[in-house]
């Protein structure tokens, strides 16, 4: 039995150097070396990253920041910077949760509020509660309101949201997408 | 379209691993391959064993179980530490005993079932050096067991199975190694994260809004979180973050990792019998429960969710998108999710708790069936066959015959190993899920009130005694009730398996081979595909529908009712959303 047990702590200890550090080191290397902007977070020139940070700008009761294109609604507090970083993760609320039903109806009540007639990304939250994305439609919908308040006509939004929509990979993996914080940029060039 | 376009790409990707990565495997297992040699041999140096020494059931089984118990150990040690260990650049503090303890199990036992919030609880130190190691390691062992159980099949009149240790070894340097790293490239290049500096802090320009971004060693453990289907993932939200899964290729890739082994195993089977028909058939039968039950999986996700739909917009052409993933859509994270409940993976890229009933019915029950299609890692090949034997038992009854499979004879010692193999997971599950709806400490877990609460316990309990790892997430998972029987039922639900299935590959291995007659019970034909959907499919039925019944066959039927939280005045405190006029 002793024999067993000296034989599994060695090959243990082995396998933790080797597939534990001597992969993650080596891995860590390569990504550092061929895609750093990647690896370090696909963080941008405005010090925003990509992906991985939400970007909205909901209260609990209502929209802030009209002149602003939003992404989906997060399930914890937006505004979490108390020098940790939040958990990521959904609201797992079930199909028939009368709390999921109310969040829909305030939401819903919130977009009509600023004259948004609002899709269903646009009331739930997302898997990781960080979806950097909206479909098109999202971002069509939310065009009167952004009209309004920035005094862009609808015509050029909407030419900025077509430029922005990324269509599938490949033309067939995933569904077409428009980054909330790039439409942004572009919105903030166009003022 | 796109979801057609899609299954033909992974079909595709996947036949050419059945192919060629199982004729590789077949290789690295015959150990007739040696370009890691210079790594390899001073291992086997080092714990004294050799590729010609061979060992019985007996010790083979022992090794693993000692070699899994020093390891759990190991990992426990760790996550106790960490506070005291390199690579910590948050500070995170040790991880409190009865987590820690959930934790070494959930990993040593393949199934990832995560307590935690990786990004919060965890130090890089412990993700890459006890969770991303066992994400190679239990996905090694569980090949091991699987290509033990074949040479089972293969040798006649032999007293060894293989060598428990030069099986995991190669297992991890020759299969799951290469394949991970160059993934973890791909994955990296895609946007996945991979350093080891701390979070980020980042100021918006246009909103004025300043976040705490978590990054880490991602890209490479999502590789490997893949392949060994293991599932658990650095970040908290698993495979719906963008930093572990950036896009849509991402998404198809992960599920390729995912099936590729599993796959792969069923040629490694046929070859190594002798007869590639004999692992075609297992394939099939594989094939055509995780074509159902994507089908009709996904078909619910495009329906739209209920609450949406009473809160005023019937119309939603992106379908069910509570708990989703914009750039994943409904069905491509239906048949992501779907990929992992029906292998041991339980990484998820959405909310399996948010899905609409019959979605989350797929997802439950593909684990019920016993993770056979074509399930984790060596323990979807290895369940699998325990069902081929039910299955010519059954048939053998039928015409009056002693049966046979792949030329062995199957007896009562067979029957009774193979049977015991299959019920221990029911069992498991079963009397766990009954034992925490009873007690306070049980309930107290769900999130979600009505059958939805119920479906949460049955799922924890369905998840971890399969080593799947994926949850209806609402369950709050960290208290000591579900520490402790969460560590019960992932322990039975591997180990308990493992041991009679090594026993049944040294009683088979030590049988000669019956001459194939015109009496032979055909096992590569129509006729037994059916046979064995069968016997899958009654076993899980009759063991689960009860149970089912009362989660989400209700919850389905229960239309135009909402039901409230479980324990409101608890989820008050966690939920801000509670605070909602």
């Amino acid at each position: 039995m002793l024999t067993y047990v000296r034989r599994s702590l060695l090959l243990a200890l082995v396998l933790i150097a080797l597939l534990g550090f001597a992969y993650g080191f080596a891995g860590t290397g390569v990504a550092q070396a061929f895609f750093s902007y990647q690896a370090n977070g696909s963080i941008g020139r405005n010090g925003s990253a990509i992906i991985g940070q939400n970007w909205n700008g909901y209260s609990t009761t209502k929209i802030l920041d009209p002149q602003w294109f939003h992404g989906r609604p997060d399930p914890d507090n937006p505004l979490v910077a108390n020098g940790k970083p939040g958990g990521s993760g959904p609201a797992n609320l079930g199909p028939r949760s009368r709390v999921l039903l109310a969040d829909v109806k305030a939401l819903v009540k919130a977009w009509h509020a600023v004259g948004v007639q609002p899709t269903e990304d646009l009331v739930t939250t997302s898997g990781s509660g960080l979806d950097p994305d909206i479909t098109p439609q999202d971002a069509l919908a939310q065009i009167p309101m952004v009209a309004r308040a920035t005094g862009i006509s609808p015509a050029r939004l909407r030419a900025l949201v077509s430029k922005e929509t990324q269509g599938p990979q490949l033309g067939f993996l995933g569904s077409s997408i428009v980054n909330v914080l790039q439409l942004n940029e572009a919105l903030a060039k166009l003022r | 379209m796109a979801l057609a376009l899609t299954i033909v790409a992974l079909v595709a990707l996947t036949a050419i691993a059945w192919r060629f990565l199982g004729a590789y495997m077949v290789a690295v297992y015959q150990t007739r391959v040696h370009f890691l040699g210079f790594v390899e041999r001073p291992i086997y140096r080092l714990i004294g064993t050799s590729p010609d020494r061979e060992q019985t059931w007996k010790r083979y089984a022992t090794s693993l179980l000692v070699f899994s118990g020093v390891f759990l150990l190991v990992d426990y040690l760790i996550f106790r530490i960490q506070g005291s260990l390199p690579l910590n650049p948050q500070h995170l503090g040790a991880v409190p005993p009865a987590l820690s303890w959930n934790t070494a199990v959930s990993f040593v036992t393949n199934t990832n079932w995560q307590n935690y919030a990786g990004e919060t609880t965890m130090s890089y130190f412990s993700q890459m050096g006890a969770l991303m190691v066992q994400q190679f390691v239990s996905a090694a062992v569980g090949i091991a067991v699987a290509i033990a159980l074949v040479r089972g099949f293969a040798r006649k009149g032999s007293t060894t199975i293989g060598n428990f240790w030069v099986d995991t070894v190669r297992g991890c340097l020759y299969v799951l190694f290469p394949i991970a790293f160059v993934f973890g490239i791909v994955f990296v290049g895609q946007g996945a994260v991979q350093t080891l500096a701390g979070p980020a802090h980042v100021k918006d320009v246009l909103n004025g809004v300043t976040q705490v971004i978590a990054l880490g060693p991602v890209g490479f453990m999502e590789a490997i979180k893949q392949l060994g289907t293991n599932g658990g993932g650095f970040f908290n939200a698993n495979g719906a973050h963008p930093f572990e899964n950036p896009t849509g290729l991402t998404n198809l890739l992960s599920m390729v990792l995912i099936l590729c082994i599993p796959v792969a195993l069923t040629y490694v089977f046929g070859k190594m019998v002798g007869a590639l028909r004999q692992g075609v058939a297992v394939l099939a039968a594989m094939t055509l429960i995780f074509g159902a039950w994507t089908a009709f999986t996904a078909y619910a996700e495009h329906q739209g969710n209920p609450a949406v739909a009473a809160a005023g917009i019937t119309h939603q052409p992106t379908g069910n998108m509570e708990g989703k993933e914009v750039r994943f859509g409904d069905t491509q994270s239906a048949l992501y999710d779907v990929t992992s409940t029906q292998t041991s993976t339980g990484s998820v890229d959405g909310s399996n708790d948010s899905y609409t009933p019959i979605g989350g019915f797929g997802l439950l029950t593909g684990m019920m069936l016993g993770e056979v299609s074509p399930g984790g890692v060596g323990s979807g090949l290895y369940t699998i066959l325990l069902f081929a034997i039910i299955a010519v038992f059954i048939g053998g009854l039928m015409i009056g015959r002693t049966p046979e499979y792949l030329g062995k004879k199957i007896q009562a010692r067979e029957v009774k190993l193979a049977g015991f193999g299959i019920l221990v997971m029911p069992i498991t599950v079963l009397v766990l899920a009954g034992i925490a709806v009873s007690i306070h400490a049980g309930r107290a877990g769900a999130l979600n009130g009505g059958p939805h609460g119920f479906s949460e316990i049955l799922y924890a309990f369905t998840s971890q005694a399969n080593n799947n790892g994926s949850a209806f997430a609402g369950l709050t998972g960290n208290h000591a009730f579900y520490n402790v029987t969460g560590g019960i039922a992932m322990l039975m639900g591997r180990f308990a398996i493992i041991v009679p299935t090594l026993a049944l590959a040294g009683a088979l291995a030590a049988k000669n081979l019956v001459p194939v007659s015109a009496g032979t019970f055909r096992t590569d034909n129509t006729m037994f595909v059916g046979l064995l959907i069968g016997a899958i499919l009654i076993v899980g039925g009759l063991t689960f529908f009860p149970a089912v019944a009362l989660g989400p066959i209700v919850e389905q039927l229960s239309r135009g009712k909402f039901f409230g939280l479980a324990l409101p005045h608890l989820a008050g405190l966690v939920h801000w959303r509670l605070l909602l006029p």
